[in-house]
């Protein structure tokens, strides 16, 4: 449990923030001087149309992709210059938008590569941590398959559980549900809310009901730039992000 | 038992079978498999790179040749012993390993092949280039007074073989040791997913700097061994055909297996043997089995046999 001190820490420093994060490339900025806060324990969405420079912004934030100017901390650690398997070791987890699995090993091994090294070499406590992950997604019982011959929402599904593996701090989730049957996406929310108030979430996402089921509050990206944040309600109600973004689907 | 304990006692079986062969096999052939399993050695070597960790290079002669002439020279200008000599090989090649490794993967794919090709060339010219020590392309002979090691002389056939079985099968059970590691889960990781080993918190890099050195640095002892076991050294073991040779080896035994390598040199040097005794156009019986081979067998020998029979083989 954290110390009382470390809780008033941790509602005074944010668990993962931005100052002026922007990215170029070439002569098209992706993201444009973002101040992003996210308090620990939250699930944050983040929505907006197409090019809208999500992807680009979360790439940045797990060290995929190199800022062009900004700074990005993390648990009061200044992070922009920190390598991503550094990210990743200071409790950081990312699941990639176009899936990234192991599709030659069985799902035991994927899940096994993502959290072998976090229990010291300890073999009971990585058997655990995989079965726990395996279980948690729902696909404990295919654990000795091939990952490349499960369907494509099965394959998301294990990317999470490699994610949720780590026992991160932060999951990064990169349009999570996108593949995924309905009965999937149900059992995905109700996962996602289980793990809300232990590790914080970003959530990239399209389908509305799930930001709308899951997310404590939303960040509306436009164009690069921050248009809004707020809870569901707020950005519901919100007229420019309307116009810039549900008004297309709605109209 | 675990599958890894399975494979650990299939290969010790078959450590076992290459003991017992020799009191079977005429002396032509006795002879033939000490040197294959030297040249399996380095082919295991090559593998640790190609077949596990997923890296094509195209100048591993440079790394035989390191330990041939880190043991040969030693020897012949400062009248080193068999035994340390041959760590001077070894060293050369953790060495040239360490310091190539380094260079090259600032390259990935086809980069890599290219700039580990033209290092190798490099080392190649360069011995050519010392030709008053290295004697270039005539190369020099391993005297046999100094073949000698702990006072076994190891021109003798028995003691040659007893020696190459030594050296293959500490390689062979070190391969399995480092594959069914930790370590070697991430190197096979890297191989099927660079980004995605990148982003489980795995330092990429610094995995695949430490399998050239391994790669390479096994690949020297073989080069270091077998100057040693049949007393010659010359810069023909450093040229780009023996930078192909493991390569071949690898691909028709199986690369990503641990017995592939010796599989696929065995394969390659009785297929060469066999075809030259009936035909003067024995590379057009090879290159025809070999085509053959890539087509029904892209897994290699030892890589169909563990896909369909034994799929717990390391």
């Amino acid at each position: 449990m954290a110390q009382k001190g470390d809780a008033m820490a941790d509602m005074i420093t944010p668990h993962i923030a931005t100052k002026g994060l922007s990215r170029n490339f070439g002569g098209l900025i992706a993201v444009n001087a973002v101040d992003f806060e996210v308090p620990k324990g939250e699930i944050r969405a983040i929505i907006g149309p197409n090019g809208a420079g999500k992807s680009t912004f979360v790439g940045m934030l797990c060290g995929r992709i190199a800022p062009s100017s900004g700074e990005i901390m993390f648990a009061g650690q200044n992070i922009t210059a920190m390598p991503a398997h550094r990210r990743i070791r200071l409790g950081m987890a990312y699941t990639f938008q176009i899936t990234s699995i192991f599709a030659r090993l069985t799902l035991k091994e994927n899940v096994r590569l993502a959290t072998s090294w976090r229990w010291n070499g300890d073999e009971t406590a990585i058997q655990h941590a995989t079965l726990a992950a395996l279980e948690q997604v729902g696909l404990a019982d295919r654990m000795n398959q091939i990952a490349g011959d499960l369907s494509y929402g099965h394959q998301r599904l294990l990317e999470i559980a490699m994610g949720i593996s780590q026992h991160p701090q932060l999951l990064i989730l990169d349009e999570p549900t996108q593949g995924l049957a309905d009965s999937e996406i149900a059992s995905f929310v109700k996962l996602i809310r289980d793990l809300g108030g232990d590790m914080t979430i970003l959530l990239i996402e399209h389908n509305m009901n799930v930001v709308m089921d899951t997310a404590d509050k939303i960040t509306v990206l436009n164009l690069g730039s921050e248009l809004a944040t707020g809870t569901p309600q707020d950005i519901r109600a919100n007229k420019a992000v309307q116009a810039a973004y549900l008004g297309e689907t709605h109209a | 038992m675990s599958d890894s304990k399975k494979s650990v006692i299939f290969h010790l079986g078959f450590l076992g079978l290459l003991f017992l062969l020799q009191f079977l096999l005429p002396a032509y052939h006795h002879g033939n498999l000490a040197r294959i399993m030297v040249l399996a050695t380095y082919a295991m070597g090559y593998n640790i790179l190609f077949g596990y960790t997923g890296l094509l290079s195209l100048g591993h002669a440079m790394f035989f040749a390191a330990g041939m002439y880190g043991m040969g020279l030693t020897m012949t200008h400062l009248g080193w012993t068999a035994g340390p000599a041959m760590v001077a090989g070894f060293l050369a090649g953790v060495l040239v390993s360490a310091g190539i490794g380094f260079l090259a993967l600032r390259t990935s794919g086809v980069s890599f092949m290219i700039v580990t090709l033209m290092f190798a060339q490099a080392g190649f010219l360069t011995i050519l280039y010392f030709g008053e020590w290295t004697r270039g392309d005539e190369g020099f002979v391993i005297q046999q007074a100094d073949r000698v090691f702990a006072g076994i002389d190891l021109s003798d056939p028995t003691n040659r073989y007893l020696a190459a079985l030594l050296l293959f099968g500490l390689c062979l059970m070190l391969t399995i040791r480092l594959m069914q590691s930790r370590f070697g889960h991430v190197l096979i990781a890297i191989r099927e997913n660079e980004e995605r080993t990148q982003m489980l918190g795995y330092h990429v890099h610094h995995h695949k700097w430490l399998a050239v050195i391994a790669s390479g640095t096994m690949a020297a002892v073989a080069g270091a061994a077998y100057a040693l076991l049949f007393g010659y050294a010359g810069a023909t073991f450093a040229s780009v055909q023996y930078s192909i040779f493991p390569l071949l080896w690898v691909l028709l035994g199986g690369a990503g297996t641990a017995l592939g390598p010796f599989i696929g040199t065995l394969f390659m040097f009785y297929l060469i043997d066999l075809s030259s005794s009936l035909t003067t156009a024995y590379m057009l019986i090879a290159g025809v089995a070999l085509v053959l081979l890539t087509l029904f067998l892209p897994q290699g020998l030892v890589g169909e046999w563990r896909r369909r029979v034994m799929p717990w083989l390391t």
